[in-house]
């Protein structure tokens, strides 16, 4: 585990960058994560993506997989990919502040 | 060669559910990671495309050590569609999706998918047989075209 200065808090990190403790994320953080990750502002279509794998991991301990992502996001998965073309669950856990989903599917 | 995977090229090669499945993960999966992905169907594993055949694709009870069960159970008419269901049932519950839905995840997530021209041929097949998303049937030498500059995995 390390700290890192993000939107100017200091928030813990896993060696690939993944929220440590999902209660030390902000907006600003987010907005901060996805710029280093390739995406330079974030719409209201990735912030729908985010907010439901967050709110998923909050409620439920585990983050949703790609396939319930693409049937109740409300966001398609070919349009998952063409907002988060890293890797949709990956990239949206990371910019949510939520740990890295271990899934294989 | 770079110490990340970029790009992979997936030949799924069985008509089994067992011998489906793998190709389809390695696939997601690849793409989930962000990494680029070819999937190109030959001979049996044909029937993972085929309108027809991929809603009946079933685990081989006969000649299958790794089930564990009697040779001559396995060949009771109607275990293979138990095992199939048993299975399918136990992947529901891990969210694994059955292979049309599967196949289609795959192809929403732009990756490539592609039918081998020799077994086409072979099976007497034709375009108008697969899903809509995988109706390019390339040879060979197309697919070695389309896995340069990534890795090739054999299922």
């Amino acid at each position: 585990m390390s700290t890192v200065m993000l939107a100017g808090s200091t928030v813990d990190v896993d060696p690939e960058g993944f929220l440590e403790h999902p209660e030390q994320w902000s907006e600003p953080i987010a907005e901060e994560i996805a710029r280093t990750n390739g995406i330079q502002s974030l719409t209201e279509r990735h912030w729908q993506v985010v907010n439901f794998m967050r709110t998923t991991y909050l409620e439920s301990g585990s983050a949703p997989s790609i396939r319930s992502l693409g049937k109740t996001s409300g966001v398609p998965i070919k349009e998952l990919y063409e907002l988060f073309p890293k890797g949709p669950a990956k990239l949206a856990a990371k910019i949510g502040g939520i740990p890295k989903p271990r899934g294989c599917i | 060669m770079s110490d990340v995977i970029e790009k992979v090229s997936i030949i799924i090669s069985k008509g089994s559910l067992e011998g489906i499945y793998p190709g389809l993960i390695m696939a997601n999966g690849a793409r989930m990671e962000g990494i680029e992905a070819n999937v190109f169907f030959t001979f049996f594993g044909l029937d993972a495309i085929n309108k027809a055949k991929h809603e009946h694709v079933k685990v081989a009870t006969v000649g299958n050590p790794g089930l564990h069960l009697a040779t001559w159970a396995g060949g009771v008419p109607g275990m293979s569609a138990l095992v199939t269901h048993q299975l399918a049932r136990e992947m529901e519950k891990l969210d694994i999706p059955p292979i049309p839905e599967f196949v289609e995840m795959i192809a929403d997530s732009g990756a490539g998918l592609y039918a081998c021209k020799a077994s086409v041929d072979l099976f007497k097949l034709s375009p108008e047989d697969f899903i809509p998303q995988a109706q390019e049937i390339i040879t060979v030498g197309e697919f070695y075209g389309k896995a340069a500059g990534g890795q090739i995995i054999f299922t």
